[in-house]
């Protein structure tokens, strides 16, 4: 019974993938690709969405750790608030970002004094975007795994004698790594498809600021058959970083 | 009781693929009640559909209140976008009775794609101006003055109108712009000035008169080499009659006078 709205649904996502498909000329796709512009756009997505997954890590697994074994009251509402960016519109992200971080918003007044840089139109800009956008899918991951599995290992280890750090680094961060595996491959994956915030907080410029998503945009204004060949090659792109990272973190089960 | 809430959101699905075909495709996406309009009762009702370059959102509102006023039970709905978008759309089934246009090039990209009907009409010219923060801070005066040391300059992106009237005004005054971003249209590049985060910002006449008071315009001479021409014409299979006389209107005394407040300029 549970078949029809399961078709449904996997046709919701594959019909319009086979829909650009049809619609582009496989011929001519190389042709189309191979521009200096769309590898200046494909490496810059590359390097930016790595960057930006590494910084999910470094400032989301602490997050994350934090959130699951929080006792303090208030904890909900600080739950939502990092989810925040998953429901967010991506302009609204952006011009967020861009208040805060701006020319003048507040953080940005204070870089500005203080390095004489700005951070709208730089890459920088691009990373902070993608962070942005992408570290809530890196929490709900392992802060899901974290409450799964409980403290007790941590709490064992604990009365066993071994201070804290030990703890996080021999007990919590191995029972965590198919959950990290998910979570970087989801954040990078949204890394590597944000537009809004990016368009909005860094603008588009070519090899500093234009990933593939905005060339996607700037070439659909003129020409769109070779703005479908580079959105075929993003869903490339992104199947093949979740297929290579699949097997050890979806296969391999949260437990 | 579960399988029941599964197959009616079925249902809505497909019910939502079937009708959205038959709607046009509104910016807004809100649902509409197209009254039939009587055959030969002259302009007595009906829904007329209007697809505008994202520039005339201010004239064309209020010159569609207007034809509202001028023709009792006929509602003026819009979709304001980028023209190659609007294109775009149009080219792919949407349904529309009028299209106007910022530039040639993608009325002539309707044309090729069959969607018009009878000839496109120019109606308005438009030309480039820079926009700078309130006050004009940095003391721009003119587009060299875009060259100088430590400015923040923003503009359109080449493949947009707005891009390439500032390449041929970079073209006809040797001067070329190292801009910080490229923006997809007029109104990012406005924004990019107004939170201050662009020094000056190369815009419309009619985008910097519309945000009087967020920005000052900076008016330069060689804009004159790059003006645009605004071109509207009727959709085929649309309501013919109804998309005729709104076309008059746009041309007409009612069209000059809102497309003037905004600094428009007549056809040419």
């Amino acid at each position: 019974m549970l078949g029809v709205p399961a078709a449904l649904a996997l046709a919701l996502v594959v019909l319009p993938v086979v829909g650009l498909l049809v619609r582009s000329d496989l011929t001519r796709l190389p042709s189309l690709i191979a521009t200096p512009s769309s590898w200046h756009a494909l490496r810059l997505s590359l390097i930016t969405a790595a960057l930006s997954t590494l910084a999910c890590v470094l400032l989301g697994v602490p997050l994350a750790v934090v959130l699951a074994r929080a006792r303090f009251s208030g904890v909900r509402l600080l739950r939502s608030v990092v989810l925040l960016p998953l429901v967010l519109p991506p302009v609204v992200g952006g011009l967020a970002l861009l208040y805060l971080l701006g020319r003048k918003g507040f953080l940005g007044m204070l870089i500005t004094t203080l390095t004489g840089e700005s951070v709208p139109f730089t890459t920088t800009a691009v990373v902070i975007a993608q962070t942005f956008v992408a570290m809530p899918f890196l929490v709900v991951s392992l802060e899901g795994a974290l409450r799964g599995s409980g403290d007790r290992y941590e709490q064992v280890a604990a009365t066993l004698g071994a201070r804290p750090w030990t703890v996080f680094r021999r007990v919590t961060l191995p029972l965590l790594l198919p959950a990290l595996g998910s979570g970087v491959v989801l954040s990078f994956a949204r890394a590597l498809g944000e537009f809004g915030a990016t368009i909005t907080f860094a603008g588009s410029l070519e090899d500093v600021t234009r990933t593939l998503p905005l060339e996607v945009y700037t070439q659909a204004e003129v020409d769109i058959d070779s703005a479908v060949a580079l959105s075929l090659l993003l869903i490339i792109v992104a199947i093949l970083v979740i297929a290579v990272a699949r097997p050890r973190s979806w296969e391999g089960g949260l437990r | 009781m579960s399988q029941l809430a599964l197959a009616v959101a079925a249902v809505a699905l497909f019910a939502g693929a079937c009708s959205s075909s038959d709607e046009p495709s509104t910016q807004s996406g809100g649902s509409s009640v197209t009254a039939p309009a009587p055959k030969g009762a002259g302009n007595s009702g009906g829904t007329l559909t209007v697809f505008a370059a994202a520039s005339l959102t201010e004239s064309f509102t209020a010159l569609g209140k207007e034809f509202e006023a001028a023709h009792p039970g006929v509602t003026v709905k819009f979709s304001f976008a980028g023209s190659s978008g609007l294109v775009q759309q149009l080219t792919n089934g949407a349904k529309a009775d009028v299209f106007a246009s910022a530039d040639q090039a993608n009325m002539d990209k309707a044309v090729q794609g069959g969607v018009i009907d009878g000839q496109a009409t120019v109606f308005a010219t438009n030309k480039l101006a820079i926009a700078v923060a309130p006050g004009n801070p940095k003391g721009i005066k003119s587009f060299a003055d875009l060259n100088k040391a430590g400015l923040t300059v923003v503009t359109c992106a080449a493949q947009v109108p707005c891009g390439s009237a500032t390449k041929k005004v970079e073209q006809s005054t040797g001067v070329t712009l190292k801009p910080k971003s490229e923006e997809q249209d007029v109104k990012q590049v406005l924004n990019k000035v107004q939170s201050g985060d662009a020094d000056a910002g190369l815009v419309y006449v009619t985008d910097a008169t519309s945000a009087a008071g967020k920005v000052d315009k900076v008016d330069f001479p060689e804009a004159q080499q790059a003006i645009n021409s605004y071109p509207i014409a009727a959709i085929k299979g649309g309501q013919a009659e109804l998309a005729h006389q709104f076309e008059e209107f746009v041309l007409g005394t009612e069209g000059k006078t809102e497309l003037g407040k905004v600094g428009f300029g007549a056809a040419q």
